[in-house]
This record gives structure tokens, C-alpha cells and sequence, in this order.
């Protein structure tokens, strides 16, 4: 009996390393493990055998079938992995993809800028973008006749009423609904009347207010700093240049090192090694009295910035018109 | 303003670079926007000296001269008659590019190799002389640069001056600053006069009759000038800023312009009618020719410089041709002047013209500088002219500007700026712009401002003087210290953002369009006459016909983007704007500015080509993606043929409803409005009120808890006529407000063979299910049978056979 178990097993070991099929396999356990197998039959035969032996051979059938069933499966599992190599996909063909939509880019520099602000607790406002003449530019300190109106050629539709040059009037608005402290960002449209290779009639700006008391000119370069520090990285350097804006004193240009070249002059930079980005100041007297804070109780500062200025430093865009031509291949590359 | 180093170092003594002047008056707020010198094309050119002639072998005129260039000996041919062996001359190396563009490169002239070219003065751009090559005088070693040894050597510096700058519109205000930026003190021209004509009050008057506009005038005469050219040094130095020569009289005028900031005028003396002068506004339409010959009609808001019966020069801006200097003139009047800047830049802008000297007055001329301006002028052309000087001058001034006294505090500065500031540093600092500083005490001074600042008014102006000269680089950076609000966030703002995120997610590409269309544009859309779009904010100096007037409506900007990417070949769009439109509101000044979602579909409806057999997107394509932005801001919106916006093609558009307000339209691009943009291929766009959305998206989203028990389906397919809308009876099913109907859906659509030709037959599965039970077989046939009759009923339908 017991060689019989043995050459059974032998047997099957043989039938199963010729085995090919998955089908192969199962008239294999049928033969040995079925009903009517030939293992099975061992079994049956047991209650023959002397009682003495009994427990021997039960104990080997038991090992040799356990033996047997682990190796069909072992044997099964590689012969289905080998079927189911044969039917591999061509993984390289494309997949069905759905398109990919994009923001754009104007909109994406525009929701980084306000973020940055947004994480120190700037509140985000807009305006109108038809505006009063009186919030673009008097209520600015820009009376009707003053020389600084040749900075920003004005579309009007009236005599008081204009596109807003700049994001600034809104500063006015918020001031003269709110009382101080306060801390805004204001993105939106603004038009002047210029078009050519580097002006467009429209683009966008940002425009920022902080006012409290002792708010200082240091505090404004603060903020500053951590804005370019945070939009184009801790390695670039800014300086302040005095300027002029009649709704600011003192005023200042602020100017990054260029992110191209890092401050060792190329073409971008006009090989100066620095790119003027945006416009500052500490906020005028004169602005505070407009919308009736006390200029002897709170100081301020506000500064505005070029979306597009920024999304080129940034994306490396060297041509302002395509922001307004939507191109789909620029667009998609955001 | 151009800036000539070489004429600035006349009033103040600089020792150091171009270069370092220009960076340091940049970050004084003194933009320098280039530093050039004056001949770039003579960087390269140098004195040389032949060193031997022979004559060519190919042709009778050219010579083949040796040239030493103080390193090496080169052949060059050259044509000239007047060269001789060991003269020195001006020779362009190879590598040169004159102002006319040539370039000196080397060349075979005949035969004959040439590295080098010997100029004349024409060649070289630094006069007209070109009968001969120009010989170098003096003791200058071959290689010596040219401008070095001709004394042209000089930097022009380009200053851009801000509107609050006047006083640096001039050699002397910029030569201020340059000294107190290194520590000098100005050099002002010393003037001294010798007046040998008559007293002036014999010869001329001036009634001054407009004060406001005019608040001081002054003039002097002189006798018997000879007008000729300029000295070359007054030619040179106005040359190299840009300005023409014309005579000496004229050439002083400008040139004390430049140096003082001071526009001055003179008149030939015997053309003024009267020999007098009268200031005075002008009348309405009276007329007036300036000297370029332009006729101006002038109004009562403008001031006119007359003589005793007519206009002789639009004041502050252009003389007149009828008074000018002319090569005859013997006598000339000088007037140096202070005029209202607003009134000037009033008249300016209304007659268009804006000259180096309108520029100043706008930005507000020195009043005290009116005399010295004056004097100077006539110490020049006494010079330059020869003549007599009358004794004395007129100075119309009835009420003298007095010079304004500020109170500073260092400390106030300091908590400012946000950095210390002494006292003592901060006097200094303003005494080396010339302010007059008298310092009280540790922390306060008094600051008399000269009048030739007249942008400083108050304290903080003074702050700025203060950051501005020591260094806003000197100013340390802080961080803030604010208290810790909690601003409200602007709903409807990240309501926007969330519905562009919607959009980009469905896979469609942002749009920015400008704000401004044309007015055709708006007709193209084929709104009915009368309709709200056309009545648009327009623009009364828009730059073309094209951006004239403010959208009101997103669609021609999308639709104009569409056919420039088709144009291109870019096929397959999804195109998204969201943004305002403007639309004029009543009794307001300024208009509502809503906002609209505008999104176009056109091309193929898969991305890929491989899956992409016969897949062109169809109106179901558009309308699902409105049914996807609906889902994702949780609305259900509703689609009727009505109603919908006159650029689609009614055959396959709808107007987007939600509770029974539309607030839209989807659809098929009308295809004769889309040939009139251009466009041949189908377009699938669709419109939406941002705003009512928005008001629509604030219900609050609740919470349904999920059903415990199964559903059961059971399908309904019914043959109806083609003209019912299928959601008909799937709302039919729904209002039978039967508890245990869950849902329908449509899911087969079946027109054909099988059926009368305004027939359809479409398929519903209803889903029933019991909220705290499972349902039985019987019980839902029985249901099912009586909403399949209830339907059969109401809509004289049939069951398919």
C-alpha cells in the first residue's frame, strides 16, 4: 500500500510538470484527488488493511494527498499567470483620456499673489471697473490739471467717469466704508489708453493697503520682502528706488533681482541685473483726509503691481500679447 | 531729459563715474534710464598716422597708404587729395558702424587690400566738412581714441524726471542733487552785467492784466544785437542734447532753458506794436499763428502775450510767427516769466501742442528764479550777440511768493520710516539739498523751503528728503504688528473661483478677452432692435472702432477666439470666460457690472485621435456639461425650447431654466451668425448668469441618509408622439407623487422603420423602493400597471407592439 502511494505520487508529479493547461491540471485532480480518483480509492481501501498499519498509511495518504493538493494549486496559479501573459495589453497604446481643462495663467499669478497675502491677513476686495474720475484720480490727490495725469493715459466715458488706470481707486472705496486698522488686496481689470509691443489696453493688477497705527515704511518693505520672497523664491533680492505717486509719500519703486540671469545682467533685465515690479508708498496725507481718517492718528501703506509683469517673470512669457490672443497651445501650458 | 556729463561738471566738481552718477541718482528717485556716449560709432576710431603713400596700381585716384595705429602698420586705400606722409588723421578700424549704418569692414579695393577706412569730419558724424579726410592737430600717439583728442568725448545721460521733479528739468537741479548725493556744493554761473543802454522804463512796458494766471513777469531789452550762428561750443552743448541750433538770440533762450529750467522767449523788440508788452487771457475764437505756422483758435481760459494791439505769443507754451527773431532783428525783448502751471497745461492740452517749455511751466517753474534766469540770458547773448544792455528790468510781480517754513520732528520721521533718525543727520542731510534747517531742540527744526521746490508742503514731504538722501537701503525691514482680525470672506468672489475650478475640471481652457468690442460686433449676435445689449457704455476716445464700446455680452469675444484657434488649425476647443459685462444702470452714473460664464465646444468629442472615429461633439455633448457644472454646485436645471438667445439655431438650443427663471442658454451656434465671425464649423456654446447662479447655489446643502432597504426596477417603454418632449413623461411619473417611486430614467430612444413617421417610442426605467421595507414582486407590478396607465391615459400613448 504504501508504494502504491508512492508511485502514485510520482506518478502525478510526472503528469504534472508535462502539465501546459489549466485543463491539463483539472483531468489531473480528477484523476488523483476526484471522486473516483486514484487517491480517493486509497482511501476507501483503508478500512481493509490491518488495523495496525492503519494509522501509518492513513497518516501518509493524508500528507501525500495535502502534498499533492498544494502542488496542483502551485502548478495552477503559474500555468494561469502564464495564460493570462499571453493576453497582455499593449500598455503604450493611448488611454482615453478626457481633456484637461487649464486656468488662465492671469488668473492662476493672480490667485498665487492674493494667497501670499491672504496667508498674512490681507482681505480680498474688488471695484468697479467703470469708475468715478473722483476715485481714480481725485480723491488720489490727482486734481483735473496736475502733470501726473500724462502717467496714465485715460479711456474716458465722461468727463466723470473713466476706465480705472489702476486697482487703486478701490483703496478709497474700502477706506470710505470701513474704519482703520485694515489690511486689503484688490486684483482686478484696469485700461489705459497705450498698445504696443509691451503695453496692452487692458491688464491687471493687484493692488494691497495696510493701515494702522505706527504702520511704518519699514513695515511696507517687510511685506514686501516676504511677498517676493514667497513668489520667486528666498534667493532674490529687491531694492527700493524713491519715486513718485501723488497718493503716496515717500513713494517707491520696488525692483527684483532678475530672476533670469540672478542679478548678473542679460537681455531680460536690459543687463542692469534688476526688474521693476511694482509700485509703493507710504499712503498720503491727503488720501487719509479725502475719506476722513486722521492723518496724525493712522499711518499706511499701499503698493499695486502688473499681473502680466509678474505671470511673465514668472512663466518665462516673452510676449505680453499672448495673454489676450488664447492661443489654445499657450493656454494649455498652464 | 538728456543730461550732458560733460556740460553738468560746469556746476558741480564730480569724481567719479558716469556710471556711479547715473546708479546713485537712480536710487535717489532719479531714474537714469541710459548712460551712452554722445558718438557710440567713434568708440573705435582712433588717431593713426601715415607713415608712407603710394599710389594704387589699378587706379589713378586711390592711394595705398600705411597707416600706424600705434600697434601694428596697416594697409588702406584711401581717395583723399589732402593726405600727406606723417599726418595724423581720424581712422576707423574695421568693426566700425557709423550712424548711416556702414560698417567698416576688410575690404580689396581694386585689387587692393584695405583693413580701415580714413574719415572725414562728415564721415564721422561730428560736422559737414568732407573736402578732404580730417587731420588731427596736436600731440596725440597713434591709438589715442579720437573723441579723447578732439574734446567730443562726453556721456549723455538719459533722467527720467517725475511730474513732482520740475526743479530737476534743468542742468542746475539735476547738478543739486548730484552734490548732495557726493557730498559737493552746486556751482552756480556767476552773472555780471554791464548795463550801458538807456534806463529800460524809456523803452518798454509791461501791463500785467491776468495775475492769477500770470503771477510774475519780467523782461529786458538789448540794443543792437547781430544775429549769426551760434559759437561752436553753444552748438555743440545744445546738440548734444538734442536740441536744433537756429541763431545765437534763440540758442540762448534754450540753452539758459536747460541750465536754468527757466523757458524764456525773445521777441524781436521792433515787431511788438508799441514796443510794449500786455499780458492778458485771450478772447473767445480770437486767432493766433505760433512761429510753426499753426493758426490756433484760442478761448477766453487761455493767456495770450500781446503787444499794444495784438497776441504775440501764446504764453508759457510757443511764440508767435508775427514777433520772432529773424536775421534782420536789432533789437530784441527778453521775457522770463511765471506761469500758473495749470493754466498752462489747461491750454496745452487743449490745443494739442506741448514744448520744452509748456513742459516746465506745468511742472511749476522756480518764481524766484525768474531774475536769474533773465540776467543769465542777457549776460549770453551780450556775449554771443554783442549789444547794448538798457538799464535795469521791468518785473511785474505784485504779490511775492514767500518762501514756507515747516516744522519737522526727528522722531516723528523716525517712527515713520521705521528706523532712527538723529536730529543732527537729519539737518544735514536737508541743508545739502539748500534747504535752510534751523534745529529748536533734540528733536525739532524749523526747514525753510527755497521756492524752487515747490513739492515740498509739508512734514512728511521732508520725511521723504530725508529716506530719499540717506538710503531707503538704510531703512531696515519689519514685520507689522497688526491686531488679528477675521475679515469676512467675499462669498461671491469664492463662488467664482469655484465655478472656474468646475469648468477647468470638465476639462474646458480659460479665456481672457478684452472688455471692450465693437459695436457691430454686438449686431452680429442678431438681437431683436431695442434689446438691452446694444445699449452700451461707450468710450469717447477708445484707440479703434474695434474696442469702442464695453461688452455686454462674452459672447463675440469667445466666438472671435474660436475662429483665430480654427484659423490656426487648433480643432477641438473647450473654451471657458468668466468675467463682467457692463451694462449702463438708470439713474446711476456708473453702470452694473454683472457676471456672465460664457464656454464653447467644437471639434472632436474625444481627446485622443486612436478613440476618436466618428465622435464630433453634438448638442448633447454642451448640454451635459451643463448638467455637470449644475451637479457639481448641487442644482438641477431645466431645458426649454423657449426662450433662448437669438445667435443659436433654434433647432438645437435651449434655454437653461431653474426654478422656472432662466437663467441661460446652451446650444448650436447659429451657423449664419457663426459664417459672419467666420466660422464654418458647428460650435457648440453656452451662456450663464454668474450672479443668479450664485443666488441660486446659496440653498444649503442637507444631509439624506442613505436608503437601508433595496430598490426594485421596472421598465416602461411607450410610443409617443415625436412633438412630446421626453421629460414630459418622466415629469408626469414624478408630480404622480407616488411615495414609492425613487427615480426615472431615460434610457432608450428608438425612431424608425417600426413606427409611424412622428412616432417615437422611449424607454423609462423607474426605480422603486419602501424607506423601512423591502418590496414585493405583486406590490410593485401592481404599481408599476397603474403608472404605466396613468401615462397611457394622459398622453394618448401606446405600448410598442
Amino acid at each position: 500500500m504504501e508504494n502504491k502511494i508512492k508511485e502514485a505520487l510520482n506518478e502525478a508529479r510526472q503528469l504534472l510538470a508535462g502539465a501546459k493547461t489549466s485543463q491539463q491540471l483539472e483531468e489531473l485532480r480528477v484523476r488523483f484527488l476526484g471522486r473516483k480518483g486514484i487517491l480517493t480509492g486509497f482511501f476507501k481501501e483503508l478500512g481493509k488493511i490491518e488495523k495496525e498499519k492503519r494509522p501509518v498509511i492513513g497518516k501518509l495518504l493524508n500528507e501525500t494527498k495535502a502534498t499533492l493538493e498544494k502542488e496542483l494549486e502551485s502548478a495552477l496559479r503559474e500555468i494561469k499567470k502564464a495564460e493570462s501573459r499571453r493576453e497582455k495589453l499593449d500598455v503604450t497604446l493611448p488611454g482615453r483620456k478626457p481633456f484637461v481643462g487649464t486656468l488662465h495663467p492671469i488668473t492662476k499669478i493672480s490667485r498665487e499673489i492674493c494667497a501670499i497675502f491672504q496667508r498674512l491677513g490681507f482681505d480680498i476686495v474688488e471695484g468697479p471697473e467703470v469708475e468715478l474720475d473722483y476715485y481714480n484720480f481725485e480723491a488720489l490727490n490727482i486734481p483735473k490739471e496736475h502733470p501726473a495725469r500724462d502717467m496714465q493715459d485715460t479711456f474716458y466715458i465722461s468727463d466723470n467717469v473713466v476706465l480705472r488706470t489702476h486697482t487703486s481707486p478701490i483703496q478709497v472705496r474700502v477706506m470710505e466704508k470701513r474704519k482703520p486698522p485694515l489690511r486689503i488686496i484688490a486684483p482686478g481689470k484696469t485700461y489705459r489708453r497705450d498698445s504696443d509691443l509691451t503695453h496692452t489696453p487692458m491688464f491687471h493688477q493687484v493692488e494691497g493697503l495696510m493701515v494702522g497705527e505706527n504702520v511704518s515704511f519699514g513695515d511696507l518693505k517687510g511685506i514686501l520682502t516676504v511677498f517676493v520672497h514667497q513668489m520667486f523664491g528666498e534667493d532674490i533680492g529687491l531694492r527700493f528706488r524713491p519715486s513718485f505717486f501723488p497718493f503716496t509719500e515717500p513713494s517707491a519703486e520696488v525692483d527684483i533681482q532678475c530672476v533670469i540671469c540672478k542679478g548678473s545682467g542679460c537681455r531680460v533685465c536690459s543687463h542692469t541685473g534688476w526688474l521693476e515690479i511694482l509700485g509703493s508708498g507710504m499712503v498720503d496725507p491727503e488720501v487719509f483726509k479725502m475719506v476722513g481718517y486722521d492723518p496724525d492718528e493712522v499711518t499706511g501703506f499701499a503698493f499695486g503691481m502688473g499681473i502680466e509683469r509678474i505671470a511673465m517673470l514668472k512663466l518665462g512669457i516673452n510676449d505680453l500679447r499672448l495673454f489676450f490672443d488664447n492661443d489654445l497651445r499657450f493656454l494649455q501650458q498652464f | 531729459m538728456l543730461v550732458s556729463f560733460n556740460w553738468l561738471k560746469d556746476y558741480v566738481d564730480i569724481d567719479v563715474s558716469p556710471d556711479e552718477i547715473a546708479r546713485l541718482l537712480t536710487m535717489a528717485g532719479l531714474e537714469v534710464e541710459s548712460v551712452e556716449p554722445l558718438y557710440p560709432h567713434l568708440e573705435s576710431v582712433i588717431v593713426a598716422r601715415i607713415e608712407k603713400i603710394e599710389s594704387h596700381p589699378n587706379a589713378d585716384k586711390l592711394k595705398v597708404c600705411q597707416v600706424n595705429d600705434g600697434k601694428e602698420i596697416l594697409p588702406v586705400v584711401c581717395g583723399a587729395p589732402n593726405i600727406y606722409e606723417g599726418q595724423k588723421v581720424a581712422f576707423a578700424q574695421i568693426g566700425t558702424e557709423f550712424p548711416d549704418g556702414m560698417k567698416v569692414k576688410e575690404v580689396k579695393i581694386r585689387g587692393q587690400v584695405s583693413k580701415g577706412m580714413i574719415c572725414s569730419e562728415k564721415e564721422l558724424g561730428i560736422g559737414d566738412d568732407h573736402s578732404g579726410i580730417l587731420e588731427i592737430r596736436g600731440d596725440f600717439e597713434p591709438g589715442t581714441s579720437l573723441a579723447e583728442a578732439l574734446e567730443i568725448d562726453d556721456t549723455i545721460l538719459e533722467v527720467a524726471i517725475t511730474p513732482n521733479r520740475g526743479d530737476c528739468l534743468s542742468y542746475l537741479g539735476i547738478a543739486r542733487e548730484v552734490a548732495a548725493l557726493t557730498g559737493k556744493r552746486v556751482k552756480y554761473p556767476v552773472i555780471k552785467l554791464q548795463e550801458t543802454g538807456p534806463p529800460i522804463e524809456k523803452l518798454t512796458s509791461v501791463t500785467l492784466l491776468d495775475a492769477a494766471r500770470c503771477p510774475r513777469y519780467s523782461a529786458r531789452v538789448i540794443e543792437g544785437v547781430e544775429i549769426k550762428p551760434s559759437p561752436a561750443w553753444l552748438q555743440k552743448r545744445l546738440e548734444a542734447v538734442g536740441l536744433r541750433s537756429i541763431n545765437n538770440i534763440v540758442d540762448v533762450t534754450n540753452y539758459v532753458l536747460m541750465e536754468y529750467g527757466q523757458p524764456l522767449h525773445a521777441f524781436d523788440f521792433d515787431l511788438l506794436y508799441e514796443r510794449r508788452i500786455v499780458v492778458r487771457t485771450a478772447m473767445d475764437n480770437e486767432r493766433f499763428v505760433t512761429l510753426d505756422g499753426t493758426e490756433h483758435v484760442l478761448d477766453s481760459d487761455m493767456l495770450l502775450i500781446c503787444d499794444g494791439e495784438k497776441g504775440v505769443a501764446l504764453a508759457g507754451i510757443m511764440g508767435g510767427e508775427n514777433s520772432e527773431i529773424q536775421p534782420t532783428t536789432k533789437n530784441v525783448l527778453i521775457e522770463s516769466a511765471f506761469f500758473d502751471p495749470y493754466s498752462i497745461r489747461r491750454t496745452s492740452k487743449k490745443l494739442g501742442i506741448s514744448t520744452e517749455s509748456s513742459y516746465r511751466f506745468e511742472r511749476r517753474v522756480d518764481p524766484e528764479g525768474v531774475i536769474k534766469a533773465l540776467d543769465r540770458a542777457a549776460q549770453l547773448m551780450l556775449e554771443v550777440g554783442g549789444g547794448r544792455l538798457a538799464t535795469g528790468y521791468v518785473d511785474q510781480y505784485p504779490k511775492p511768493f514767500k518762501p514756507v517754513t515747516l516744522a519737522m520732528s526727528a522722531s516723528k520721521a523716525g517712527s515713520f520710516l521705521g528706523m532712527q533718525v538723529e536730529v543732527e543727520e537729519a539737518a544735514k542731510l536737508l541743508d545739502s539739498i539748500e534747504l535752510k534747517v534751523k534745529v529748536l531742540d533734540k528733536d525739532k527744526m524749523d526747514v525753510t523751503i527755497p521756492t524752487f521746490r515747490g513739492d515740498l508742503t509739508r512734514e512728511v514731504d521732508l520725511f521723504e528728503e530725508v529716506a530719499r538722501l540717506k538710503g531707503y537701503d538704510k531703512i531696515p525691514a519689519s514685520v507689522p504688528v497688526a491686531p488679528l482680525d477675521t475679515p469676512k470672506p467675499d462669498e461671491f468672489m469664492l463662488f467664482r473661483n469655484r465655478l472656474a475650478d468646475i469648468l477647468s475640471a470638465l476639462g474646458f481652457n480659460e479665456l481672457v478677452t478684452y472688455s471692450f468690442i465693437s459695436e457691430e460686433l454686438i449686431s452680429k449676435l442678431r438681437y431683436p432692435e431695442g434689446d438691452f445689449h446694444y445699449n452700451v457704455v461707450k468710450i469717447k476716445n477708445p484707440l479703434s472702432e474695434e474696442q469702442a464700446v464695453m461688452r455686454t455680452s462674452l459672447v463675440p469675444g469667445l466666438v472671435e477666439t474660436i475662429r483665430r484657434n480654427i484659423y490656426r488649425k487648433n480643432e477641438n476647443l473647450r473654451l471657458f470666460e468668466l468675467s463682467r459685462v457692463f451694462i449702463p444702470a438708470k439713474n446711476k452714473e456708473l453702470p452694473d457690472e454683472p457676471y456672465f460664464l460664457v464656454g464653447a465646444l467644437t471639434g472632436s468629442r474625444e481627446s485622443t485621435l486612436l478613440y476618436d472615429r466618428e465622435h464630433q461633439i453634438d448638442f448633447y455633448d454642451v448640454k451635459g456639461q451643463i448638467e455637470a457644472i449644475f451637479d457639481s454646485l448641487k442644482l438641477e436645471p431645466g431645458f426649454s425650447s423657449e426662450n433662448i438667445a437669438p445667435y443659436l439655431d433654434p433647432a438645437e438650443a435651449a434655454s437653461v431654466r431653474v426654478g422656472g427663471k432662466t437663467i441661460g442658454c446652451v446650444g448650436l451656434l447659429d451657423s449664419e451668425v457663426g459664417e459672419d465671425f467666420g466660422i464654418k464649423t458647428p460650435v457648440y456654446v453656452f451662456e450663464l448668469s454668474v450672479n443668479m447662479l450664485y443666488d441660486l447655489s446659496k440653498a444649503k446643502v442637507e444631509f439624506k441618509p442613505l436608503p437601508r432597504f433595496p430598490f426594485v426596477t421596472r421598465d416602461l417603454a411607450v410610443v409617443i408622439d415625436k412633438d412630446i418632449p421626453a421629460t414630459a413623461i418622466k415629469d408626469a411619473l414624478l408630480d404622480a407623487r407616488e411615495p414609492l417611486l425613487e427615480s426615472v430614467d431615460i434610457f432608450d430612444v428608438y425612431e424608425g422603420k417600426k413606427l409611424k413617421p412622428h412616432e417615437r417610442s422611449i424607454g423609462y426605467r423607474l426605480t422603486y423602493r419602501a424607506p423601512d421595507r423591502n418590496l414585493t414582486d405583486e406590490e410593485v407590478n401592481d404599481l408599476h400597471m397603474r403608472m404605466v396607465k396613468r401615462i397611457l391615459k394622459q398622453f394618448k400613448a401606446r405600448l410598442p407592439e
